[in-house]
C-alpha cells in the first residue's frame, strides 16, 4: 500500500507543476488555432480589403464547402481510417440526384432522396469492405475512388452524351431544394451562405457526439486501440461503418449544394478534394494514426484553408503560392501533433 | 462453487493444434493459475474463456451449464472479464473514458441520450482510490500511468462492473518487482471479494504466492493440474522450467 501511495503521490506532484500548461497542450485544436490567428493576421496586413465584411464572407463560404466534408472526415480519422473516395463521392451524389430527377422527370426532392440512399450505401460499402476484408482503408477507398471516378464519367457520357448533366433548374421542387442547399440568407444586414450554417451545425453535432455520447467514446477507442476496444465490448464494425456513412452524409450535403448552386454537374469534378479534407482535419489536430482529434479542429483547419485560398486572391498574388502555404501548414501541424502525442504517451 | 469449468477442451487453427485436452476449474474466491512457456497455448486458452475464439472440442461450462461464447460481449454479459497484458486500455484516452469503455452509463431522453460524464469521472476516481491509486486528474491520458497502475485500473474496472470471473493475462510480465507486488495484492483483493480468478503467468513464484490451483501447459497440451496441497513451489518451478527435459539437458551438458 505504501509503495502505491508514494508512487501516486509523486505522480501527483509532477502533475500539479505542469497541469495548466498540459491542459492547454492537451487540446487537439491548439496548434490549428495558433495557426489560424497567424494566417489571419498575415493576410489582414498584406491583403487589401481582407477585413471587409464581404471578403470575410467569401472566406467563410470557401471554408464551409471544405468544412462540411472535413468534419466527418475528421471523425473517420479519429476512428483510425481514411476515405480517399470522399472527394468524388460528392460528385457522385450530385450526379445521382440530378440524373434521377431528369431521367424520371420526378420532383427534384425525389432525386435528392434517392441520392441520399445511394450515397449512404456507398459509405456503408466502404465500411463493410474494410471491416470484412481487414485490408487497409487506404487500399479499399482508393479502389472506390477509382471506381467512382470512372462511373461518374462513364454514366454521365452514356446517359447525357457529354461530361456534364442536363439543367434541372426548371423542374419541380428545384427552388425549394435550392433554398435548403444553396441559398443566401440575410441575417441583419449580413448575407450568409446557407452552407455556413450547415457547416456550423455539423461541427456542433459532431462535437457533441465525440465528447458526450457513447458513440464518441467508441470512435476514440477504435482509432486509439482497436483490439482493446473490441475486447471490452465496443462494436468495432458498427462504429466504423457508421463513420463511413457519416462521410457519405457529408458528401450528400456537399453534392446537393454543388448541384443546386450550379444547376448542372461536371462529372469529372471532386478528384483531389479528398486530400484537402484530410489536410483540413490534420491541420485541425487529428492524428494521422487515429485516436486523437476534434471536430472543432477540423473547422479551424477548413477556415485556414479558406483564408489562405481567398487571401492570396485578395493580395493579388499568383494562386500558385496557395499550394505552398498549404503544404507548409500541413508539415507544421503534423510536427506539432506528433510532439503532443509523444507527451501524451510519454511515461509508461 | 464452480464458475468456469473446461473439460478436455481443444482448439485448432487450420492444421495447427493450438490446444489439446485442457481441463481447468475456476471456483469463486479462488485463484486458478495457468502456467506455461511461450507458445504453450496460454493465449489460446484465454481467448476461449474471453469469447474471442470458440473451442473446437471438449466442453466449456459456465455455472455448470454447457456454453460456447461467441463474442467478448457475451463473455462480459456472463460475468467473465478479461484483462489483457497489452490490450487492456486505449493509451491516448483519458482514464475515465477508459474505465467505462464499452459499458458507458447514459442519461437523458431519446436522441439526447448522453454519457453521464460527472458520474463517470467521480466513480473512476473513487474506485481507483479504493485500490490506493489517488489520481488528481482522471482526465489525463491513461498512457501516462505506470504499467502497474494501468493493470490496476483494468482490474478495478472489471470488479466494478460486477465480474464474477477475472481473467488476467500475464499481469506481472512487464513489471518490476515492486509493481508486481502491487498487482498481486489486487489480485488477492479481488479473490477476497469472492471473484474467481484465472491468473496466467510464466512466473511460478508469482503463481505460488496467490494460487489455489495450478494448470501447466506445454506445447498446447496440459502436462499438470494440481491443487495447492498437491505441489510445492520447487516442484512447480521444476515442471515449469521443463522438468524432466531439463534433467536430460543437464546430463547431456555434463557429458560434453
Amino acid at each position: 500500500m505504501s509503495a502505491t501511495a508514494s508512487a501516486s503521490a509523486s505522480a501527483d506532484e509532477r502533475l500539479l507543476e505542469t497541469s495548466p500548461l498540459r491542459k492547454l497542450l492537451g487540446r487537439p485544436e491548439l496548434g490549428s488555432v495558433v495557426g489560424a490567428i497567424a494566417v489571419f493576421v498575415f493576410f489582414a496586413l498584406v491583403a487589401d480589403g481582407f477585413l471587409r465584411a464581404a471578403s470575410l464572407n467569401t472566406v467563410l463560404y470557401a471554408s464551409s464547402t471544405i468544412g462540411i466534408m472535413a468534419v466527418p472526415v475528421a471523425l473517420l480519422m479519429i476512428g483510425g481510417e481514411f476515405d480517399l473516395s470522399a472527394g468524388v463521392l460528392v460528385t457522385t451524389s450530385a450526379l445521382v440526384s440530378s440524373m434521377f430527377s431528369y431521367q424520371m422527370t420526378a420532383n427534384t426532392w425525389v432525386g435528392v432522396g434517392v441520392s441520399l440512399l445511394v450515397t449512404l450505401a456507398i459509405g456503408a460499402f466502404n465500411g463493410l469492405m474494410l471491416t470484412r476484408t481487414k485490408l487497409p482503408s487506404f487500399i479499399i477507398t482508393l479502389g472506390t475512388f477509382l471506381m467512382l471516378t470512372g462511373l461518374n464519367l462513364g454514366f454521365t457520357k452514356l446517359i447525357d452524351g457529354t461530361v456534364s448533366t442536363k439543367s434541372i433548374s426548371d423542374m419541380e421542387g428545384f427552388p425549394s431544394a435550392q433554398d435548403v442547399f444553396a441559398s443566401t440568407l440575410t441575417i441583419g444586414d449580413v448575407n450568409v451562405k446557407i452552407t455556413i450554417l450547415w457547416w456550423f451545425g455539423l461541427v456542433a453535432v459532431a462535437s457533441w457526439i465525440l465528447l458526450r455520447t457513447r458513440a464518441g467514446n467508441w470512435i476514440f477507442a477504435v482509432g486509439g486501440n482497436q483490439d482493446a476496444a473490441r475486447a471490452v465490448g465496443v462494436p468495432v464494425t458498427k462504429t466504423k461503418v457508421g463513420l463511413y456513412m457519416g462521410v457519405a452524409f457529408g458528401a450528400w450535403i456537399s453534392g446537393q449544394h454543388l448541384l443546386f448552386s450550379y444547376d448542372v454537374v461536371q462529372s469529372g469534378e471532386g478528384v483531389g478534394n479528398e486530400l484537402i479534407y484530410i489536410i483540413a482535419a490534420v491541420i485541425g489536430g487529428c492524428l494521422i494514426t487515429g485516436g486523437y482529434g476534434s471536430a472543432i479542429g477540423s473547422a479551424v483547419g477548413a477556415f485556414i484553408f479558406g483564408m489562405t485560398s481567398k487571401g492570396i486572391v485578395f493580395a493579388e498574388w499568383n494562386p500558385d503560392w496557395f499550394k505552398f502555404f498549404l503544404g507548409a501548414m500541413l508539415l507544421l501541424a503534423t510536427l506539432l501533433n506528433a510532439w503532443v502525442r509523444k507527451r501524451a504517451e510519454a511515461t509508461k | 462453487m464452480t464458475l468456469v469449468e473446461l473439460t478436455d477442451v481443444s482448439k485448432h487453427y487450420g492444421n495447427i493444434r493450438a490446444l489439446e485436452g485442457v481441463s481447468l476449474e475456476v471456483h469463486a474466491g479462488e485463484i486458478t493459475c495457468v502456467l506455461g512457456d511461450n507458445g504453450a497455448g496460454k493465449s489460446t486458452l484465454i481467448k476461449i474463456i474471453a469469447g474471442l475464439h470458440q473451442h473446437d472440442g471438449g466442453v466449456l461450462r459456465l455455472d455448470g451449464e454447457e456454453a460456447k461464447l461467441s463474442s467478448p460481449r457475451e463473455a462480459l454479459d456472463r460475468g467473465i472479464a478479461t484483462v489483457y497484458q497489452d490490450l487492456a486500455v486505449v493509451p491516448l484516452m483519458p482514464v475515465w473514458r477508459n474505465f467505462f469503455l464499452g459499458s458507458e452509463p447514459r442519461k437523458g431522453p431519446g436522441p439526447f441520450k448522453r454519457m453521464d460524464v460527472d458520474f463517470m469521472k467521480k466513480t473512476t476516481h473513487a474506485e481507483l482510490l479504493r485500490m490506493g491509486i489517488d489520481l488528481r486528474d482522471v482526465d489525463q491520458p491513461i498512457g501516462t500511468l505506470s504499467g502497474g497502475e494501468r493493470q490496476c485500473v483494468a482490474i478495478a474496472r472489471a470488479v466494478y462492473f460486477g465480474a464474477k470471473v477475472l481473467v488476467l493475462d500475464e499481469p506481472t510480465a512487464a513489471l518490476g518487482v515492486k509493481q508486481s507486488g502491487v498487482v498481486l495484492k489486487y489480485v488477492a483483493a479481488a479473490r477476497d471479494q469472492g471473484l474467481g480468478v484465472v491468473f496466467i503467468t510464466h512466473n511460478p513464484h508469482h503463481a505460488y504466492m496467490v494460487g489455489d490451483r495450478f494448470v501447466l501447459l506445454k506445447r498446447g497440451t496440459m502436462v499438470g493440474n494440481h491443487t495447492r496441497d498437491q505441489i510445492t513451489l520447487d516442484e512447480l518451478t521444476r515442471q515449469m522450467a521443463g522438468g524432466n527435459e531439463l534433467d536430460d539437458l543437464r546430463h547431456e551438458l555434463q557429458r560434453t
